[in-house]
C-alpha cells in the first residue's frame, strides 16, 4: 500500500488538474490570463498536462500595459508559438490615447487605466464567462480566504461577504448570463511549491528572473531597470550595470530588483529562504496600506 | 529545526528534494470567538519560522493600532485578513494557511466559532484529515465546542485534538485541564472519532504549542507542533474500489479518444477490465495517458486519462469502476445534509445535485430527522433552514452512481444547489442504505414462501389440539421501542393465562436471538430474517393449539404486515407498547440507549434506525402511565371481546 503515496507536490498537481478540467467541462468561453510571471507559467503547465494529448482548449490572455518588460514579451511569443497556444493580448487603447503611464498618472491610477479596467475591458470584450488566475492564498492575508471558484458579478465586483460555500473538489459552476468566474487552480500552492515544481518539471522561465548585469537606477530606495528610453531619467541620473533579478514581473517602472547572484532555481531559492522577505515587498504599487489589496479585488482586479 | 539549520545541513539541492517528499497533512482549527485560535495559529506559524520579516512588520505595526495585548506582538494579527472582520474583532471566513516543518508540510483551514457559520465549518472540514478544537480553560466545553466536535465528525474527521488554552489563566491547573478533558471524553464517546488528544496550552505564552510548556511540567505528552508532525494519519483513501467519474471526454484526433477524471478511489491497471455506469459497457483499459509519458497503474486521488480497447459510449458525469466491483446505481438516497442557506430546505422542492463530475435534479422525499447538534438528540422536523443538519431522503430523476461517504468520500458527496439563484444550497454526505435494499430484493423474491399456506399431510387437525387445551389459539405480537415494556407485559400475561388453566408462551426475541436467531444481526436484512422467524414459530406454537405472544421490537411495518400474513389473520393480534423514547432511555437499566449514543453499538432503534409507528394496532398500551397489571386487564378484556378466549 505504501508505494501508493503521493508526494505533497504531486497531490497539488492532481488536485489542480482536476479543477481546470472541471472548468473546461462546464464553461463555454473559458480564458486563462496570461501573465508571463512564473505562476502563470506553472498554472499553464498544468492545464497542457490535464489536456494531454489534446491542445489547449482555451486562449491566453495577456494584459499587456505598454510598461511590460521587452524580455516578457518577446517570451510570451515564443513559448505560445512553441506550444501551439493561441494567446490574445489586450492593451486599453483610451489609456494609450491618453498616453497613460507610471510618471503622469502616478502608479495608482496608471495601474487602474491600464491593468485593472483593461482587464475588465478585455473579459468584456472577449465574453468570457470563467478566467483562469495564477494566484495563491499565501500571497497575502485577504487572499487566504478566496474560493477556488471566486464568483464575480456582472461588474466583475467580489463581494467577500456573499461567497459560495465551497467542499470537497465539488464545485458549483452555474452562473447567470453575463456573471463570470475566477479560478485559482494554484490556490492551495506556495510560493515555495511553485518554485520547486518549475525545478523538478524543467519550466522554462523569464531570464528576468536570474541574475545578470542590468542598467539599474535607484529611486526611492527600489531598484529600476532602465528597460528603454520612455523612463524620464533626473538630472545627473545615470543607469549603473548591477547585477540584479526579479522576485516578480511586471511594469518595468513599477517593478523593483534585488541584488543578487542567484542564476538557477535553486540559488533562487536558498536566496528567498535565507532572506525570508515576502516576495511582494519588491512591487512598488503594493507598498500601500494594509486592506487595499481587498479594495482592488473588490474592484476586480483580480 | 529551523530552515536555515536544514540548508546548512542538507544544502539547498538536498533541502529542495526532502521538501517536495514530505507529505501533506490538512487540518482545520475551530473554536468560540476569543478562544484564541488565531493567536494560536499565529504562533505555530511565528514560532516554525514561516511568518517573513515585512509581515512580521507589518504585525507589529498594526499591533499598536488594533492589537489586544498591549506592548506584546498580537499574534492574531498575523493571521487575520480581511477589513470587515478587523472591525468586528471576529473571522468570518474560511481561511487557508500554509506551513512546513522539518518533517510535514501543512495546510490549516481556519474556521470561524461565531454561531451562523457552521456552514463555513463544514466548508474546512471537507478537506481536512484532522481538527484541533480550540476551549478556554475558563469556560470548558461549551455549546459550541460540541457543535464543532460533531460538524467535524460528520464531515469525516478522524482525529480531533482539543487544545485546552489559555492555562495561564487558570494557574496552569492540572485539575482544571483534567475536568475539560472528562467532560469532553464524555461527549465525543458518542460521536465516532478514532483518535482524541488533549493538549493544555497557552497559545499566547507559546507554552505547549511549538515548545514543550515549562509551567507545566504535569504534562507527559509533547507540544501540539510534535503531535502534528507525527500523527499517524491512516490513510482516508479507499485504494480498494475503484471509482473514477468523467469529467472530460478528450478527442484531439480519430484515433485518440481518453477520458479524463480523478480517480475517487481504488487503483487502476492497464488491462483491467472496467464498465461504465450507468450504461453498463464493459472494456479494458488501454492506456493510462499523462502528459509525462503512459503509465502501468493509477490511483486516487491521481487525475489521470483512460484510453480503452473498444469504442464505447462514455460521457462526463457517467462513472469508471472495475467490472467485478461496482458502485450503487439508483436514483433514491439518504444522505446526511448540513443546510447552508438563508432560504430554508422544503420537503417536496427539487434542487440540483452536484457531485464532482456531474449534476442532476432531485426531490426532496422527506427529512428522516433533524439532529440537534447541542444534545445530538434526533428530533422531529418537516424542514432545515440555515445551520440545521439533518438525515435526508432525496430521490433523482435518474439513477446515480453513489456510495457511503464513510466509505467514499469522492462519491458519497455532494452539494444542493438552487436552480433560480444558482447558490450553493447544502452539502450533502451519502448515508449506506443498501442494506434496506437488499432485504426488500429477498423480501420480493420469497413473497410467498412466508406465508400461511401449507399442507397438511397428518391426520391430526390444529382444531383438535386447540379442543384438547380447551382454548383459541392465536398469536400476540407486540411491538415498541427498546425498553418500552413489550416483555414484561408480555410475561405478566403470560403468568395471568397460565393462572386461567391456559397454555401460552413467550417468544422473546432477545432470547431467540441467542439461539435460534445466533446467526443474525441488526441490519435491516436481518431484522426482517429474525423475524420471518419469530412469526413461523409462533405459527407453528398455534399449530400446536398453544397461544403464543411474540415480544420483538419489529420497527418496520411492512415487516409486521409480514408477520400477519403468516400467521393468519384471524389469529394476529397486534399490540403497541407506546412509550415516549425519552421515558424508554430513563429506564433503561441495561444502557442500550446511552451505548448507542455512544457509538458503541449500531443500528439501535429510536437512535440509529428508525420505528415506523403502527397504523393499525388492535391495541395502543400507554406503558409508562398505565401499571403492568392494568394493562394486562386491557388485553384481557380485549381478548374476551373478540371471542379469543
Ligand atoms: N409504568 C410502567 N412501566 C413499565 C411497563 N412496562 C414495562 N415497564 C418498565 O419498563 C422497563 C422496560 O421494560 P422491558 O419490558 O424490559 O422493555 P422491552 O425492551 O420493550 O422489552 C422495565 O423497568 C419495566 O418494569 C408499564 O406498562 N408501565
Amino acid at each position: 500500500m505504501s508505494s501508493y503515496h503521493l508526494s505533497h507536490l504531486k497531490e497539488l498537481e492532481h488536485e489542480s488538474i482536476q479543477i481546470i478540467r472541471e472548468v473546461v467541462a462546464e464553461f463555454q468561453n473559458p480564458v486563462m490570463l496570461f501573465s508571463i510571471g512564473k505562476d502563470s507559467l506553472c498554472m499553464l503547465r498544468l492545464a497542457q498536462k490535464a489536456f494531454h494529448p489534446a491542445p489547449l482548449p482555451f486562449p491566453l490572455l495577456h494584459v499587456n500595459t505598454t510598461f511590460k518588460f521587452r524580455e516578457m514579451i518577446e517570451f510570451r511569443d515564443n513559448l505560445a508559438r512553441e506550444i501551439g497556444a493561441e494567446l490574445r493580448e489586450h492593451i486599453n487603447q483610451e489609456g494609450v490615447e491618453m498616453n497613460a503611464n507610471p510618471w503622469s498618472l502616478g502608479s495608482q491610477r496608471y495601474t487602474h487605466v491600464m491593468k485593472t479596467e483593461a482587464l475588465k475591458q478585455a473579459l468584456n470584450e472577449g465574453g468570457y464567462d470563467a478566467a483562469f488566475g495564477g494566484a495563491r492564498r499565501d500571497e497575502e492575508k485577504s487572499r487566504a480566504k478566496e474560493r477556488i471558484f471566486s464568483f464575480r458579478t456582472k461588474a466583475h465586483g467580489w463581494d467577500p461577504k456573499n461567497q459560495r460555500p465551497e467542499l470537497w473538489n465539488v464545485f458549483n459552476s452555474r452562473i447567470n448570463k453575463g456573471e463570470s468566474i475566477r479560478v485559482f487552480p494554484l490556490s492551495n500552492w506556495t510560493e515555495l511549491d511553485v518554485w520547486l515544481y518549475i525545478h523538478y518539471e524543467k519550466i522554462p522561465m523569464v531570464p528576468l528572473y536570474f541574475a545578470k548585469e542590468r542598467p539599474i537606477v535607484e529611486r526611492d530606495g527600489a531598484l529600476i531597470m532602465v528597460d528603454d528610453d520612455r523612463i524620464p531619467l533626473e538630472p545627473g541620473e545615470k543607469p549603473e550595470m548591477r547585477k540584479v533579478r526579479f522576485r516578480t514581473l511586471g511594469c518595468y517602472p513599477l517593478t523593483g530588483a534585488v541584488e543578487s547572484d542567484a542564476s538557477d532555481v535553486p540559488e533562487i531559492l536558498e536566496e528567498m529562504l535565507r532572506t525570508r522577505t515576502s516576495e511582494r515587498q519588491g512591487r512598488v504599487i503594493d507598498y500601500d496600506e494594509a486592506g487595499s489589496m481587498e479594495d482592488k479585488k473588490k474592484e476586480g482586479y483580480f | 529545526m529551523g530552515i536555515l539549520e536544514e540548508l546548512d545541513r542538507h544544502g539547498i539541492e538536498g533541502y529542495l528534494s526532502r521538501y517536495r517528499d514530505k507529505d501533506l497533512l490538512r487540518f482545520l482549527t475551530c473554536g468560540s470567538v476569543d478562544d484564541g485560535k488565531s493567536t494560536l495559529i499565529g504562533r505555530l506559524l511565528h514560532d516554525s519560522q514561516m511568518v517573513y520579516d515585512d509581515h512580521l512588520a507589518a504585525a507589529k505595526r498594526d499591533s499598536a493600532k488594533f492589537g489586544t495585548t498591549g506592548e506584546d506582538l498580537d499574534f492574531a494579527l498575523l493571521v487575520d485578513g480581511l477589513e470587515a472582520e478587523r472591525e468586528q474583532g471576529i473571522t468570518i471566513d474560511v481561511a487557508y494557511r500554509y506551513f512546513t516543518t522539518e518533517k510535514r508540510k501543512f495546510i490549516i483551514s481556519d474556521t470561524p466559532g461565531h454561531e451562523q457559520y457552521t456552514r463555513n465549518m463544514a466548508t474546512g472540514a471537507s478537506n481536512c484529515q484532522l481538527a484541533i478544537l480550540m476551549i478556554d480553560a475558563r469556560y470548558g466545553v461549551l455549546d459550541q465546542t460540541r457543535r464543532h466536535a460533531f460538524i467535524t465528525s460528520l464531515l469525516g474527521i478522524q482525529h480531533i485534538v482539543c487544545a485546552v488554552n489559555k492555562m495561564d489563566l487558570v494557574e496552569w491547573s492540572e485539575d482544571r485541564f483534567e475536568e475539560i478533558r472528562a467532560e469532553f471524553s464524555d461527549f465525543a464517546s458518542k460521536l465516532n472519532v478514532k483518535d482524541l488528544h488533549f493538549i493544555p496550552m497557552s497559545a499566547l505564552k507559546g507554552e505547549n504549542v511549538v515548545h514543550r510548556s515549562e509551567s507545566m511540567p504535569w504534562h507527559q505528552g509533547g507540544p501540539l507542533l510534535d503531535y502534528l508532525e507525527t500523527v499517524h494519519i491512516a490513510s482516508d483513501r479507499n485504494l480498494i474500489d475503484f471509482r473514477m467519474p468523467v469529467q472530460n471526454v478528450l478527442r484531439p484526433n480519430l484515433d485518440f479518444r481518453g477520458f479524463a477524471g480523478p480517480i475517487a478511489s481504488g487503483v487502476v491497471r492497464v488491462g483491467d477490465e472496467v464498465v461504465s455506469l450507468p450504461s453498463g459497457k464493459q472494456s479494458k483499459v488501454k492506456t493510462i495517458a499523462t502528459f509525462d509519458g503512459e503509465l502501468e497503474e493509477a490511483f486516487a486521488p491521481m487525475s489521470v486519462v483512460l484510453t480503452l480497447e473498444d469504442e464505447i459510449d462514455a460521457s462526463r458525469g457517467d462513472t469508471f469502476a472495475h467490472v467485478n466491483n461496482t458502485p450503487r446505481l439508483d436514483s433514491r438516497l439518504e444522505a446526511m445534509v448540513v443546510w447552508m442557506s438563508e432560504t430554508p430546505m422544503q420537503a417536496g422542492r427539487s434542487y440540483l445535485l452536484k457531485q464532482t463530475a456531474s449534476e442532476s435534479p432531485v426531490t426532496v422525499n422527506g427529512l428522516r430527522y433533524r439532529t440537534n447538534v447541542n444534545t445530538l438528540r434526533k428530533e422531529d422536523a418537516d424542514s432545515l433552514s440555515l445551520n440545521e443538519i439533518g438525515r435526508v431522503e432525496l430521490e433523482a430523476m435518474r439513477p446515480l452512481c453513489v456510495e457511503a461517504y464513510q466509505k467514499n468520500r469522492g462519491l458519497g458527496s455532494f452539494i444542493l444547489i438552487d436552480r433560480i439563484t444558482n447558490q450553493t444550497l447544502a452539502c450533502g454526505m451519502v448515508v449506506d442504505r443498501a442494506p434496506v435494499e437488499r432485504s426488500l430484493a429477498r423480501r420480493q423474491a420469497s413473497a410467498d414462501a412466508g406465508t400461511n399456506i401449507s399442507e397438511q399431510r397428518g391426520s391430526v387437525t390444529t382444531e383438535q389440539r386447540a379442543q384438547k387445551l380447551g382454548q383459541k389459539p392465536f398469536t400476540l405480537w407486540f411491538t415498541g421501542l427498546p425498553r418500552s415494556g413489550k416483555t414484561s407485559t408480555a410475561y405478566a400475561l403470560e403468568e395471568a393465562l397460565f393462572a386461567k388453566g391456559m397454555q401460552a408462551h413467550v417468544l422473546d426475541g432477545e432470547n431467540l436471538r441467542s439461539g435460534l436467531s445466533s446467526d443474525l444481526g441488526f441490519s435491516a436484512e436481518d431484522r426482517w430474517e429474525h423475524q420471518r422467524r419469530a412469526a413461523q414459530v409462533a405459527r407453528l406454537q398455534n399449530e400446536l393449539g398453544m397461544i403464543s405472544m411474540v415480544a420483538l421490537v419489529s420497527p418496520i411495518s411492512a415487516d409486521r404486515e409480514q408477520a400477519r400474513r403468516i400467521i393468519g389473520e384471524d389469529k394476529f393480534v397486534e399490540i403497541h407498547c407506546d412509550a415516549p423514547i425519552e421515558a424508554c432511555e430513563e429506564r433503561d437499566d441495561r444502557d442500550l440507549y446511552a451505548r448507542a449514543r455512544r457509538g458503541e453499538i449500531d443500528g439501535l432503534t429510536g437512535v440509529d434506525a428508525p420505528y415506523e409507528h403502527p397504523q393499525s394496532a388492535d391495541l395502543v398500551l400507554d406503558t409508562v402511565g398505565q401499571t403492568i397489571e392494568a394493562n394486562v386487564e386491557r388485553i384481557l378484556a380485549h381478548l374476551v371481546e373478540k371471542g379469543l378466549l
